[in-house]
């Protein structure tokens, strides 16, 4: 509850800094909501021209990108404090956080929030609820529960590819610029049915970065579409357990590398 | 009164050591990084690096409500020793209590019972006014109501924070800042203090509340400080032990006193005499120094003592004005520095009786 309570409270601190430049916030939740709209156009060019990708439709599709976007967004706006982690640890802040008496997870976490996320996610949410709109999902509430737990598990993905690239500053000092293949990349790989790629991709990306569970899989269940490659149905929808699982061992990574921080200087 | 603030419980009261450094060792490996894409990727599987010896054995004590100058040149080890201390950073060999904790084991323990301020930089959150900041903190510390509001109101008074309690920390001056940062430090009634530098970049009379602020709390609250500072005034004005590092050794630990008899070989006499005498010349003095009828003589208590000294110049000539000047510690410790040896081979025997009786 004191972690909570504190949370709450950073978090509101974060917004009101935010909101102090209220015109600037606008313009920026606004410009954000508008480059994600032609981000989606450009796919709904593509299939203008060819109709359908590996059998799945256009708001199949869309299904797909309105999921994987709202995760990344959402994954930004709360995980932002270990994207910028390599710059605040060599400002020498992580001193302040190993002097107060919380865990430095939580320090960290709760050190950021990002609310200009907000145009990202009301851009990717429209883009699903169209896609919706356009399919026949036969909803109920079993399947909207399992959707909102796919999209935790995907933001908690999101995070925990984050908390790796954080982890590693407390080696090498600038943050391993690979991080960002898996995160901007993962967007991209995300939006289109994971079908598409190669048997070696598709296992590294179901295995060891579990990519696909957290997107491809629910939506494998939740459109109703059969093909599972090679994984059983309950596996698939076991899948977004895998997001969650991700996150917990990036942060048993975290601790183990807090433990080689250098610091700065002598 | 005491009850109120809440300090001092059975566990602390129970240890005569407020902090116990036995055999401390710090390495650092610094690791060659290669730039860019390509770089950062190699860089994960080739760990060229070479080991920089930070902290070499340093052994120390600290008893509760002591203050003691931890003092040294840059990168002798002082900050990466204060780093051990509060648990930022884990000792490569050897053991450090702090309250009975274990800092880089038991962080969050260890970091509600002490309270750190780093010069250099400040642990308050930059875009907010300090008032909130404070508050920010008693939720951290889980401080209660009473304490806090008792803490503010005293700090206020000794530090004037009422000035500057609603300016965010970014437009803090620095001497403001420092004030606000001490007071942070000290919201939540640690046991000990690390100050780091406290008083660097600051003017002399924010160095002189500075100095004053820390030396009331220390009387009242018993509170255990530790200081490192290039600046020798504050050590002069609130240590009376000093430990000194060099090259990542200790290579003194003792009275403050002690260290300037140690070192202070020579002295210095400064005389007014009444005319300008042509030759003023002194057996076993030396004249370093003449303007006028004003001379400075340099002298070695070992040869002549300061009492024969001044009954042979009263013997020739009228005076005055005449006083005897201990010489600066700045000079003393940077004989230290220069001359590691001397002092190793002085400090065989007389010092440790010495410590001992004082």
């Amino acid at each position: 509850m004191h972690h909570l309570s504190l949370y709450l409270h950073f978090v509101k601190l974060r917004i009101q800094s935010q909101m102090e430049y209220r015109l600037s916030f606008v313009f920026d939740v606004f410009a954000q909501a508008s480059i994600s709209v032609i981000d989606f156009f450009m796919i709904a060019l593509l299939f203008n021209r060819f109709k359908e990708l590996a059998g799945w439709s256009l708001w199949e599709v869309g299904f797909l990108y309105g999921m994987i976007g709202i995760c990344f967004a959402l994954a930004e706006m709360f995980g932002r404090g270990f994207d910028v982690f390599q710059r605040n640890i060599a400002r020498g802040d992580f001193d302040r956080v190993l002097i107060r008496p919380l865990g430095t997870f939580f320090q960290v976490f709760s050190h950021e929030f990002l609310l200009r996320r907000f145009g990202r996610i009301a851009q990717a949410l429209v883009v699903l609820l169209i896609a919706n709109s356009q399919l026949i999902i036969p909803w109920s509430f079993a399947k909207v529960g399992y959707l909102l737990i796919s999209l935790v598990s995907g933001t908690c993905f999101f995070i925990g590819l984050f908390v790796i690239g954080a982890t590693s500053c407390f080696w090498t000092v600038q943050s391993i610029e690979i991080i960002n293949i898996f995160t901007n990349g993962g967007v991209f790989m995300g939006s289109y049915p994971f079908s598409i790629y190669r048997w070696w991709f598709r296992h590294f990306f179901t295995f060891i970065v579990p990519l696909a569970c957290v997107n491809y899989f629910p939506s494998l269940f939740l459109l109703g579409k059969v093909e599972t490659l090679g994984i059983s149905p309950v596996g698939a929808q076991l899948a977004p357990l895998a997001g969650f699982l991700f996150l917990g061992v990036t942060v048993l990574f975290w601790r183990w590398g807090v433990l080689h921080y250098q610091s700065t200087g002598f | 009164m005491h009850n109120l603030t809440g300090y001092a419980t059975n566990r602390q009261l129970g240890l005569i050591y407020m902090i116990e450094v036995d055999n401390l060792s710090k390495i650092f490996k610094v690791y060659h990084h290669r730039k860019g894409f390509f770089g950062s990727f190699v860089n994960l599987f080739s760990r060229k690096h070479h080991v920089v010896q930070a902290v070499d054995r340093i052994s120390f004590t600290v008893r509760r409500g002591e203050i003691v100058g931890y003092l040294g040149p840059n990168g002798a080890g002082k900050s990466t020793t204060i780093k051990m201390l509060t648990g930022i950073l884990v000792p490569t060999s050897g053991s450090v209590t702090v309250n009975g904790y274990i800092p880089h084991r038991q962080r969050k323990e260890n970091a509600k019972r002490i309270g750190v301020v780093f010069g250099q930089r400040s642990h308050l959150w930059f875009d907010l006014p300090v008032q909130e900041s404070f508050e920010l903190l008693q939720r951290i510390y889980r401080i209660p109501e009473m304490q806090y509001r008792y803490n503010v109101e005293i700090f206020d008074e000794l530090l004037n924070l009422g000035d500057f309690f609603r300016t965010p920390v970014r437009q803090l001056s620095l001497g403001q800042r420092m004030r606000a940062d001490i007071a942070a430090a000290l919201l939540h009634n640690p046991d000990v203090l690390f100050l780091d530098e406290p008083t660097i970049g600051l003017d002399v009379v924010a160095k002189a509340r500075i100095r004053q602020f820390i030396q009331k709390i220390n009387a009242e609250r018993e509170v255990t400080v530790v200081l490192t500072t290039h600046d020798l005034d504050d050590v002069e004005k609130l240590c009376k032990r000093v430990i000194l590092i060099d090259n990542a050794r200790l290579c003194f630990d003792g009275e403050l006193a002690t260290l300037r008899r140690l070192l202070s070989t020579e002295r210095l006499l400064s005389v007014d005499y009444a005319e300008v005498y042509p030759d003023i010349s002194i057996p076993n003095a030396h004249v370093i120094h003449r303007e006028g009828a004003r001379a400075q003589y340099r002298f070695s208590p070992e040869e002549i003592s300061t009492a024969d000294l001044i009954g042979a110049i009263l013997q020739k000539f009228k005076i005055v004005d005449i006083s005897v000047q201990e010489p600066d510690i700045e000079e003393l410790i940077k004989t230290v520095y220069e001359d590691n040896l001397t002092l190793e081979r002085k400090l065989t025997e007389p010092i440790s009786s010495d410590t001992q009786a004082n």
